[in-house]
């Protein structure tokens, strides 16, 4: 009998740990001989700790599971969700990027490849550069880390630029709130990232890459860790990248608490050894990134895609989505929802559709009033928005970003002019000070929130002016965007900024 | 192989020596743009960043000691003097604002009896905000000395409080 137990530290964080070892204690005593598989997560986070169970006839799914409840799981007396791929919200999935994620032991790299891992970076390893970077353009991948640049496009660049030395650099700060698909997939699929940083320096000449990881990530930090010094020893990383003879080497290195070095300049001071402090383009980290020389810079989830891409081919990625939004987006679903966790889905999905359906509403019960998507610069929206698709262009057309694709969903329990007061609040935390608009204006921000609160009316149009000032005087979307949730905030929920709350609560 | 970043020796006491750092220090500025891998290296030793350590940083990487000091101070997690025996970090991001986030900050602080960073008069705990854990499907969320915790609620972290002292 194969058990699996995820090792995703949100599965731990509801007490996975505790639920394996009361399995094997368990079996132990009983005499039973059980094979426990610890694995990524499925990315059901509301069913977490969730065990499956295979006794021969395929996985079974069991969760939330306590420890306590392990002796009816092995009695095979535990009521259970059926087949965990049949559950309505995992089967509704295109799972490209997190295929395999919480399917297998992320540490193993012989399952890695039985479940088609590698075989991207072996058709690539056949292919000039040249014709790694043109598939990457033909797919439409766009960055997933917030910007939606065109990947190819990037990679492009740096492929051309003249230098004895590039860098691909794999931006995994993931720093914005209701978002963790980063954090999923280096604890789940972490050979991944790693094929897709290797593909991306054959593409490009890089034969040097970073993973810059957030300190708020330890259990990623210790994965990423192991799966590189396996890769290293399985001949994947190194001198000679599965006897191609190309190179290609890679580190981790860990942040220390600044949301702002998640913008890539100033991930790349942080690299360096200095303040995370943004730095003017250009020139164009593709030129002149770290330590002066060409580099690439992506997300995650961008450098994740990449061995998919490969493996089925550019075309095939591309028929997913809609417009100038291809592919599938591993959308994060988080906060006060019934059904919270990583859903892959295609470009397209009606916000509300996400909202009422896959996430089945708020889990207080209570009506929805505001959803945060992408993050702390993302705006917020509300049920009246909700035909809006999910897609770059479409969510620029309402006024909002899909960021990192993070959707933050709020009951009608929430105050917005608190929220609002938040995003400035932190905005004036995580400042890197280089602009005033940014520095100033944000701690500004805060105090004219505050007067109104106190109902002083007067206030409303310095905050809009205030936000008009950050957006156009900010050199980095951190003071440029927090205008964004502060903004829809007034703008969708004007009662809550009332100069006549106080007086009629 | 380049060195692994999380790598620390064991100092023997709790008392930094100068050797001690300057091993420390030894063991990774053989990376590319050491400095944030060494003072990881030494708080990760030491809980925080010794004062003798900046000259001996600002030495080892001809960078002055400004410069070290500057780059400390602009990142949230180093410190410069110790932190109580715990370290307990309370999410404050709006996905856990949205399912009472807000409400147990407040609650843990009052509890404790400090403001944000404070450490309690006995030095049992540090209380830190932290912006996202990446637990945000399954908040509130706080990490005790590394250990995370999703759905946290006051009676939970009550206990864990008690638990570790304070
Ligand atoms: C304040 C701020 C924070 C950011 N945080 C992140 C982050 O945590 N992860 C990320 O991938 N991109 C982040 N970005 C976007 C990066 O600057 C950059 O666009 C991205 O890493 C490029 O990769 P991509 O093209 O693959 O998306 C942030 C941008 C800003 C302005
Ligand atoms: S907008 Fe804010 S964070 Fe961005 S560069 Fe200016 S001061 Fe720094
Ligand atoms: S918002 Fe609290 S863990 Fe992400």
């Amino acid at each position: 009998m194969k058990i699996y137990v995820p090792r995703d530290s949100a599965a731990k964080a509801l007490g996975a740990d505790a639920v394996a070892v009361a399995l094997q204690v368990e079996a132990d005593k009983r005499g039973l001989e059980i094979e426990l598989i610890r694995t990524g997560t499925r990315g059901m986070i509301w069913l977490e700790p969730l065990v499956e169970v295979d006794r021969g006839t395929g996985r079974e799914g069991f969760g939330p599971v306590a420890p306590s409840d392990v002796p009816a799981l092995l009695d095979g007396t535990l009521a259970g969700l059926g087949p965990v791929e049949e559950i309505p919200f995992f089967a509704r999935q295109t799972r490209l990027t997190f295929a395999r994620c919480g399917l297998i032991d992320p540490l193993n790299l012989t399952e890695y490849e039985a479940h088609g891992g590698l075989a991207g970076l072996r058709r690539a390893l056949g292919l000039s550069g040249e014709a790694i970077v043109d598939e990457v353009k033909l797919s439409g991948l766009r960055g997933r880390g917030g910007a939606g640049f065109p990947t190819g496009i990037k990679w492009d660049t740096v492929r051309m630029a003249k230098a004895d030395r590039k860098y691909i650099v794999c931006n995994a700060d993931e720093g914005d709130s209701g978002t963790f698909a980063d954090r999923m997939i280096i604890e789940g699929d972490p050979f991944c990232l790693i094929e897709g940083m290797i593909i991306a320096g054959l593409g490009t000449g890089a034969t040097k890459g970073f993973v810059y990881l957030r300190s708020e990530y330890p259990d990623a930090i210790a994965v990423m860790g192991e799966a590189i010094e396996i890769a290293y020893r399985a001949g994947v990383l190194g001198g000679d990248v599965l006897g191609s003879g190309s190179a290609f080497d890679l580190e981790v290195r860990v942040g220390a608490g600044a949301y702002v070095c998640g913008e890539e300049t100033s991930l790349l001071n942080s690299l360096e050894g200095k303040r995370g402090v943004v730095r003017a383009k250009p020139p164009l980290p593709a030129l002149e990134g770290a330590f002066g020389h060409p580099t690439v810079v992506n997300n995650v989830l961008s450098l994740a895609t990449v061995p998919v891409i490969f493996e089925k081919g550019a075309a095939a990625y591309a028929d997913f989505g809609m417009g100038r939004s291809k592919g599938t987006m591993p959308i994060q679903i988080a906060g006060n929802v019934k059904y919270g966790g990583l859903f892959e889905t295609a470009f397209g999905l009606p916000l509300g559709d996400l909202v009422n359906e896959i996430a089945g509403g708020t889990a207080s019960g209570r009506p929805v009033k505001a959803v945060q998507v992408g993050g702390p610069l993302g705006a917020y929206f509300a049920p009246s928005q909700f035909d809006t698709p999910f897609g770059y262009e479409e969510f620029d057309g309402a006024g909002g970003l899909i960021g990192h694709a993070g959707i933050v969903v709020f009951d009608d329990s929430a105050d917005m002019l608190k929220m609002a007061r938040f995003a400035m609040e932190f905005c004036a935390v995580e400042s890197c000070g280089k602009c005033t608009p940014c520095r100033i204006g944000a701690v500004r921000g805060v105090e004219t929130i505050d007067r109104i609160a106190q109902g002083d009316a007067a206030a409303v149009p310095l905050l809009t002016d205030l936000c008009e000032t950050m957006k156009e005087g900010s050199l980095c979307a951190l003071g440029g965007f927090t205008p964004y949730p502060v903004m829809s905030a007034l703008t969708l929920f004007p009662d809550d900024f009332a100069a006549t709350k106080e007086a009629a609560e | 192989m380049p060195h692994t970043p999380q790598q620390s020796l064991q100092p023997s006491a709790q008392q930094p020596s100068t050797a001690e750092i300057a091993a420390l220090i030894d063991s990774q500025i053989g990376l590319e743009g050491p400095l944030l891998p060494i003072l990881h290296a030494i708080q990760s030793a030491y809980g925080h960043v010794p004062q003798v350590a900046a000259p001996l940083i600002a030495e080892a990487l001809n960078i002055s000691r400004a410069e070290v000091h500057g780059v400390m101070s602009f990142y949230h997690d180093f410190r410069d003097v110790p932190a109580g025996r715990h370290v307990v970090r309370i999410c404050r991001a709006e996905a856990c604002q949205a399912v009472g986030g807000a409400a147990l900050a407040d609650a843990a602080l009052e509890r404790l009896g400090v403001a944000w960073h404070g450490t309690t008069a006995n030095g049992a705990v540090t209380i830190e905000p932290v912006y996202c854990l990446g637990l945000c499907a399954c908040g509130p969320a706080a990490m005790v000395d590394g250990a995370l915790l999703g759905r946290v609620d006051f009676d939970r972290l009550d206990e864990i409080l008690t638990e570790v002292g304070a």
